[in-house]
């Protein structure tokens, strides 16, 4: 398997930015309220980050260390405003539903998490391929997300009905707010009994990375936080143990 | 004022920012295990959100839907998301760096969390939504101050809860992140109630 397919596969399975590595909670639970909310975000989240890594990449020897943070953070807006003016244009529709949350494709801990970790260090062919595999598959995380949620909350998946509505009443609940929190909560459960079961057949899966368990490493925010608030948490629980 | 209180209300409890608008989840999830941190967190948002949102309008009205260049046809609006995050990233520096020079009780207090709230996007979402509103400044204050009270609100009750259910007996895999979530989903419900008050 060569390099590029390698980045591919490592993004959309092995470190799937949704199921394993749990980034980008916020347009995970916001946006997946159906399944093509979630496909439109998931999309306009790849352009963005595929482009961001390429120009990150070319651009990773210029770039003055110290400045890095605010270098990445206007390219990645410049993109983004972009994508929603592209939107805006050719498809109107999916812009109203998702709202503010496109322009909040700038703070996506998955773009900044990429750009920090891998095309910053990385050639540019690579970093495309990076960028690609891990937009996929957050586009994946999402659809499954938003599929279970429509197919629950109003028995359609992509607009179709699935369940008739002449025996299956919809569970409204799962198409709002609380419903995210709830799919996202049995996807932790699941993905923790995965864990456990894989990690006893001696194939452990890649650790969950970001702020939902405290450890940084994935977290493209971690240059500016650098883990403080997380360790003094600990530190704090720590002490109060002894 | 009638109308500046029923913006407060509806941003603080009925479309609370973390539990009805998903902004803010990394924080609310990650730094809720003790009240007092979740105390110096609230604070912290509170503070940058509300100088921001005043900031963010302050600009957004007199430099970028500047009405001497609108008149003249050059509309600056496009560059709302960029001009924003770059404002509100200097302004958190700056108010740090403020803060740890003239109020050091201040600064020890939220310090930790100043540089965490950076690239929070419940700083960013709340200066679009007060664009997308067409908030005057007051009104993108008022805004901008209850919504952050709302996540206050939100993030000290969530780790209220976590402090109780913390040495429970929890199956396994739903320890951690999920009993959390589950959490959050309960008060998700709660909230809920309160969208018959506007």
């Amino acid at each position: 398997m060569n390099k590029n397919m390698e980045r591919l596969y490592n993004g959309i399975i092995k470190e799937n930015p949704v199921l394993i590595l749990m980034l980008g909670m916020c347009p995970t639970l916001a946006v997946t309220s159906s399944a093509m909310n979630g496909l439109g975000m998931g999309l306009s989240t790849t352009a963005v980050l595929v482009f961001s890594n390429l120009i990150i990449s070319a651009f990773r020897k210029i770039i003055p260390d110290g400045v890095r943070m605010p270098a990445y953070i206007v390219i990645v807006a410049s993109l983004v405003t972009v994508v929603q003016f592209l939107m805006n244009a050719y498809t109107p529709s999916l812009t109203d539903s998702l709202g503010v949350y496109i322009p909040l494709i700038v703070v996506n801990c998955i773009i900044l998490g990429r750009a920090e970790s891998y095309a910053s260090k990385n050639p540019v062919i690579p970093s495309i391929f990076d960028g690609i595999g891990m937009g996929l598959g957050f586009t994946v995380g999402l659809i499954l997300i938003g599929m279970v949620r429509e197919l629950l909350g109003a028995g359609q998946i992509f607009g179709f009905q699935v369940f008739s509505l002449d025996w299956f009443t919809p569970i409204t609940i799962f198409v709002m707010a609380p419903g995210a929190f709830l799919v996202l909560a049995f996807l932790v459960v699941g993905m923790n009994f995965v864990r456990a079961k894989m990690e006893a057949k001696g194939k452990p899966l890649a650790k969950p990375a970001g702020c939902l368990t405290g450890d940084c490493t994935g977290c493209g925010h971690a240059a500016s936080c650098s883990g403080k608030a997380v360790s003094k948490t600990a530190e704090q629980t720590e002490k109060k143990m002894e | 004022m009638e109308e500046l209180l029923l913006i407060a209300v509806a941003s603080a409890i009925v479309n609370n920012v973390v539990l009805s608008q998903f902004l803010g989840i990394c924080s609310f999830l990650g730094v809720s295990r003790k009240t007092e941190t979740a105390v110096g967190m609230g604070a912290a948002v509170v503070f940058v959100i509300t100088i921001s949102s005043f900031v963010a309008a302050v600009i957004y009205k007199f430099v970028l839907a500047n009405d001497y260049l609108m008149s003249r046809g050059i509309d600056l609006t496009y560059l709302q998301t960029i001009v924003f995050i770059l404002v509100i990233a200097a302004l958190v520096q700056f108010v740090e760096m403020f803060l740890k020079k003239n109020v050091p009780s201040l600064y020890q207090s939220l310090g930790v969390y100043l540089a965490l709230i950076t690239t929070n996007c419940a700083v960013l979402g709340v200066a679009l939504t007060n664009v997308t509103k067409e908030y005057g400044i007051l009104e993108s204050v008022v805004n901008g101050f209850a919504t952050a009270m709302g996540y206050l609100i939100a993030i000290v009750i969530l780790a209220g809860i976590r402090e109780k259910i913390e040495f429970n007996d929890i199956p396994k895999p739903f320890q951690g992140m999920a009993s959390v979530l589950l959490t959050s989903c309960l008060m998700s419900i709660a909230f809920m109630g309160f969208s018959g008050m506007i």
